[in-house]
């Protein structure tokens, strides 16, 4: 484990500039701003290397050719994308509900960029490290319904409105086995800090503990994220493209970078809890020497990259969920499993605490 | 020096968010925009939990009362057969009455502040680690009666489920 990464480098660098310019205080708060700065920049890196990956691996899991016209290997394909969404026509259909239709978008972004603040990228290197990380977590993600039926019902469209309702549905119900499947990760460290649980997991990451709740938390991820094959919200078959059928433009690019800011968040935090964060393969001898060489950062990425791969993967492969197959499975499987998890998670605690006399 | 300005500037943000917001939830006349409103409200609350430094608190807020407002809009929408929602929330008659009471009630509380002794108390700060303490009373101490607290809830919860489907399908 080093104690010494990227991250601390360039605050040390910033600090060091910084600090005898503008004196403690104003330091703190520009350090701050350069922490969101980085957060947001990491976001749209993130969501333009996601564009292109979405369908490069659809490309990849149906055999079919993916974008490779626009520069090399189709690399310039999220550019002309871009390019595309900004030059487009931003148009206001007639008798929407003007300020609610218009913020919908905007604010689905303050939960997506919030979620990030408790997100441990290395060794030290948390935006804020609180001692309720992961509970904000959930608290912070739980208001992105509220734009979702704000632009379902701004819109004025009934289309707009049955996805803004089934969002509400879907997002609310997935929530409670979503919140359960973290409970058994939070029983066995004992604290809801995401430093502690990352260093909890030293030396087995919690996947091989909990792996009903990976499971479980995976499910409702996909479903909380609104992707294939819980993408009920926007199926185009039944209800078009639901809450963002009336937004063009920038507008409607909004709700796909706040889409795929949560894929990385919900990812970032599988990788925390059960993945081991930062930390480094755990393998005895030599070869745990070298996979401590590896950076901190690196390991971080590489693991929420798979999770991202892995959410992609379901996408194309699993075919959609009919509505009320959703909710049953959400309610009747799902909450169970999780409620049953948490008690077999009391159970072990307690026998291994019998076991080594304590 | 400046760490005091951004707070009091943040304080006043929050605050002025809240009640105006709040002012909204009363007077506007589009029941949806009313509980947009209401959830903008209880976030400033929150926001001034964190300027507080009670984080668990301000996190319980945001998720129990920010998130519960999706719902209240879902029932809103649905339960509201009205042409136009802009004349969703109801008018009230009581208008006199209600200025009365409100006056009245203000009084009571400008009297019960003007009139009271504020002491100074001794400024230490709360603990930063207030969470250890909810868990062991929540999961340590009081846990027969937090289980009990969530059984009930969960046979209410069934109860409704029945009561709502009719008696015939169940």
């Amino acid at each position: 484990m080093t104690d010494q990464n990227i991250f601390m480098a360039i605050s040390a660098f910033l600090r060091s500039f910084l600090g005898p310019l503008l004196g403690n205080d104003l330091t703190d708060m520009v350090m701050y701003g350069a922490g969101l700065l980085g957060v947001i920049i990491f976001i749209f890196t993130n969501a333009v290397i996601l564009v292109l990956m979405e369908r490069k691996v659809a490309a990849f899991m149906q055999s079919r050719l993916g974008p490779n016209r626009v520069g090399p290997w189709g690399l310039l394909q999220t550019v002309a994308d871009t390019l595309k969404l900004l030059v487009k026509e931003d148009y206001k259909p007639h008798k929407v509900d003007t300020w609610v239709w218009a913020l919908g978008p905007a604010l689905l972004f303050i939960p997506a960029i919030g979620a990030y603040a408790v997100i441990p990228f290395d060794y030290q290197a948390v935006p804020v490290d609180l001692n309720i990380g992961i509970f904000y977590f959930i608290a912070i993600s739980s208001l992105s319904t509220l734009p979702f039926l704000m632009a379902g019902w701004g819109s004025n469209n009934k289309y707009s409105l049955i996805g803004g309702m089934r969002s509400v549905a879907q997002m609310i119900s997935y929530e409670v086995p979503l919140i359960f499947s973290l409970i058994g990760v939070i029983m066995l460290v004992g604290s809801l800090q995401m430093s502690a649980i990352v260093e909890a997991q030293h030396r087995i990451w919690f996947v091989f503990l909990q792996p009903v709740a990976f499971v479980i938390y995976v499910i409702a991820a996909t479903a909380e994220t609104n992707r294939t094959p819980f993408d009920l919200v926007e199926c185009e078959g039944e209800i078009i493209a639901g809450p963002f059928t009336e937004y063009s433009g920038m507008r409607w690019a909004m709700f796909f970078l706040a889409e795929y800011a949560n894929l990385v968040a919900v990812s970032a935090i599988a990788t925390t809890l059960f993945l081991g964060g930062w930390q480094p393969l755990p393998l005895p001898g030599a070869l745990g020497d070298l996979m401590a060489f590896i950076p901190g950062w690196a390991w971080f990425a590489a693991k929420t990259y798979f999770m991202i791969f892995l959410f992609m993967w379901f996408r194309w492969t699993f075919p959609r969920f009919r509505v009320d197959q959703l909710m049953a499975f959400g309610w009747k499987v799902l909450i169970p499993l999780s409620l049953a998890n948490i008690l077999v998670t009391g159970v072990g605690i307690y026998l291994y605490r019998m076991a080594i006399g304590g | 020096m400046v760490n005091e300005w951004i707070y009091a500037g943040a304080f006043y943000g929050l605050a002025a968010l809240t009640l105006l917001s709040a002012a909204g939830v009363v007077f506007l006349k589009d029941i949806v925009h009313s509980a947009l409103l209401l959830a903008a409200s209880f976030i400033g609350v929150a926001g001034i939990y964190v300027l507080l430094n009670a984080d668990f608190l301000a996190a319980v807020q945001v998720l129990i009362y920010g998130g519960a407002v999706a719902i209240l809009i879902a029932f809103g929408v649905m339960l509201t057969r009205r042409p136009h929602m802009k004349e969703t929330n109801a008018n009230n008659r009581w208008v006199v009455w209600g200025a009365f009471t409100a006056a009245f009630t203000f009084a009571i509380c400008g009297w019960a502040i003007a009139f009271t002794q504020f002491k100074p108390i001794d400024a230490t700060p709360a603990q930063v680690t207030a969470i250890d303490g909810i868990a062991t009373q929540l999961l340590g101490d009081f846990v027969v009666p937090f289980e009990a607290a969530a059984l009930l809830l969960t046979v209410a919860l069934i109860g409704a489920i029945i009561l709502a489907k009719g008696a015939k399908e169940a």
